[in-house]
């Protein structure tokens, strides 16, 4: 496996290994249209999810900051994209411009949440970050009064899609001959976003920054001692993971074109949270296999559990969702006993368990 | 003790916990170029010293005066900035990152790279991380663990890491280096190679401040010594003077002490 991925040691082996990654990328929306469209859309999905656990990872994996209610900055995201692309306010802005705003209020909220806890850590920071993710779901539910801004549990729709002059990401239609939906539209352009997301993600970890970051978590006393100002660098950690939350909201929105504050519940925190731990905090590709995996091993339960069970049994005799969360559950509770620093641990992280 | 030599003057310095005084009333001077001595029995308030120097407790009364500038108020960070560093008496290496890690972290204050240098990662980018790895290099190289860069600092020996400790610490290039009992736990070879490498570290320009329980160490690197108990200043003055003071010698009670300051005479 290495020697496809290591570019210093073995350069010609890891530029096969990254061809054969990026025909993969390229095919796979097309391969995953023959089984069904709505395949692309969940894969849409996970790579929105993989995005989001990116951002969280840079606040619980490389700051360690445990953040409960990371969802608020998605919605936050949702909402600004929603506010500015549909008819609930008759604004129509182009979505290059609406995902830095979106990336830029999640951003500010994000300052807003760490600016008050910054001499909080672990279980006292996870309740008010807990909080914090709740009172956002139910400003958005109940601010359709006295001004209607969110248009409360109703939600908002008819959100647009993206467009850049006249090509439309929503409608199908064929380009060389292949048969471009609106998701696999999409899909191109998350997966060039979420490249670009991992690089950053990798130069921060080797940076200066990154390393301030490092310290903070391993001794936050020490770390101030040797000047490292923590209380800007856990407001960046904080902001920088809410905008990517942010962004990816903006894209939610659209691609689902109607949000609601439904879509931004607690469990979602915890989920990306459980992304975040199962793939293995700090380290980027394990948080990218966390979210690839916890996205898509419940949809693939979805479709299979309850064929399953009428093959077997000749009836349902529980329920699909539930099912599905009882594995889900068992999935977690045993990967926390033999895999406590995720699937792809980061170094640090695997150091630290192994001290324990 | 000329005025312009002064580096560091503190002026009545005092700290309470509760009813307890950890400093009454402190003053002292340090000057440029010196290794400074700070002793006493145990909970005589050196470490309570160290803390409110180092901006990690704020003073009840008094101020420090640190190369011509107030020192008051200023939060930990800020302390390392204007030029202390600092070790610890428990220490507090970041210990699951590597030696090299620990001291590339401690170029942090010097170095300015913000989060677009680190995203695009220019020419000038490249630059500074190469010369942060590099001079963490030279550093480990200085206090002698050059060897062990890519161990993780708690796998390192106990003196290594006391060693690898101060390396962080003068990574943030100090005026002043503020050593909270670096010779603790040492035996008596590492405690030998440590007072060399105080030597070297005053040659090379550092001012040293001090706390040791090890006599024999304080007595013969130490120019000047402050004595303290129950947060009150006893006594100051060079070793030889210090450990003829009938206070100090009250102070301390116990024989063993007394012998040791004996002979290290």
């Amino acid at each position: 496996m290495q020697q496809f991925f290591d570019r210093k040691r073995y350069p010609r082996g890891a530029w096969v290994g990254i061809a054969l990654v990026a025909v993969t990328l390229l095919v796979l929306p097309f391969a995953l249209a023959q089984v069904g469209t709505a395949w692309v859309r969940i894969t849409n999905l996970a790579i929105l999810f993989v995005l989001l656990s990116l951002g969280l990872n840079i606040v619980v994996g490389f700051a360690g900051l445990l953040d409960l209610g990371y969802i608020a900055f998605y919605a936050v995201g949702a909402y600004v994209y929603a506010l500015l692309a549909s008819p609930h306010f008759d604004l129509h802005l182009p979505f290059w411009i609406i995902l830095p705003i979106g990336a830029a209020v999640a951003c500010f909220f994000g300052v807003l949440l760490g600016a008050p806890t910054l001499k909080l850590r672990g279980d006292y920071l996870a309740i008010v970050t807990l909080g914090f993710g709740e009172i956002i779901r139910i400003f958005l539910n109940n601010l359709s009064q006295p001004v209607n801004l969110t248009n409360g549990p109703q939600g908002i729709t008819l959100i647009d899609p993206f467009k850049i002059g006249s090509f439309n990401f929503a409608t199908r239609e064929t380009i060389a001959g292949l048969d471009f939906t609106g998701p696999v539209k999409y899909y191109y352009f998350l997966v060039l976003l979420v490249i670009a997301i991992i690089a950053l993600n990798l130069r921060l970890q080797n940076s200066r920054i990154g390393r301030a970051w490092e310290a903070i978590r391993e001794d936050e006393i020490a770390a101030r001692a040797m000047g490292i100002n923590t209380r800007n660098m856990k407001l960046l950690a904080f902001a920088m993971g809410a905008s990517f939350g942010g962004i990816s909201g903006g894209i939610f929105s659209a691609t689902q074109g109607f949000i609601s504050p439904e879509s931004f519940v607690l469990v979602e925190s915890v989920m990306v949270l459980s992304m975040v731990v199962l793939g293995g905090m700090g380290n980027v590709f394990g948080v990218v296999l966390g979210a690839i995996l916890l996205s898509f091993v419940p949809e693939v339960l979805r479709y299979t559990v309850e064929p399953v069970q009428r093959a077997v049994f000749g009836r349902t005799l529980i329920e699909p969702e539930v099912i599905r969360m009882l594995l889900f559950g068992l999935a977690l509770v045993l990967m926390m006993l033999f895999r406590p620093a995720g699937i792809l641990p980061s170094a640090l992280r695997k150091r630290e368990l192994e001290a324990k | 003790m000329n005025a312009p030599l002064t580096l560091l003057s503190a002026k009545g310095l005092s700290k309470r916990f509760g009813g307890v005084h950890a400093l009454a009333d402190v003053g002292f001077t340090i000057n440029h170029g010196e290794i400074y001595g700070l002793i006493g029995p145990n909970g005589a308030g050196k470490t309570s010293l160290f803390n409110v120097l180092t901006g990690i407790y704020a003073a009840d009364a008094g101020e420090f005066t640190f190369d011509g500038q107030p020192l008051s108020g200023l939060k930990p960070n800020e302390v390392a900035e204007r030029g202390i560093a600092r070790t610890f008496q428990n220490i507090r290496l970041f210990a699951n990152l590597s030696a090299l890690e620990n001291v590339m972290i401690g170029r942090h204050v010097r170095t300015h790279a913000n989060v677009i240098g680190a995203i695009f990662r220019g020419a000038k980018t490249r630059a500074e991380e190469k010369a942060i790895e590099k001079r963490a290099h030279e550093l480990l190289d200085y206090v002698g663990v050059a060897k062990r860069a890519n161990t993780l600092a708690r796998h390192l020996a106990y003196g290594d890491q006391r060693r690898l400790e101060i390396a962080r610490a003068l990574a943030t290039e100090p005026k002043l280096l503020a050593l909270d009992e670096p010779a603790a736990g040492m035996n008596a070879t590492e405690t030998a190679s440590l007072k060399g490498l105080l030597g070297n570290i005053r040659r090379d320009g550092t001012t040293i401040l001090l706390i040791e329980h090890d006599m024999k160490l304080v007595m013969s690197v130490c120019d000047r010594v402050l004595v303290l108990d129950y947060g009150k200043k006893i006594a100051e003055g060079s070793a030889a003077e210090v450990q003829k003071d009938p206070k100090v010698i009250a102070a301390y009670l116990g024989g063993e002490v007394l012998l040791n300051l004996k002979g290290a005479a």
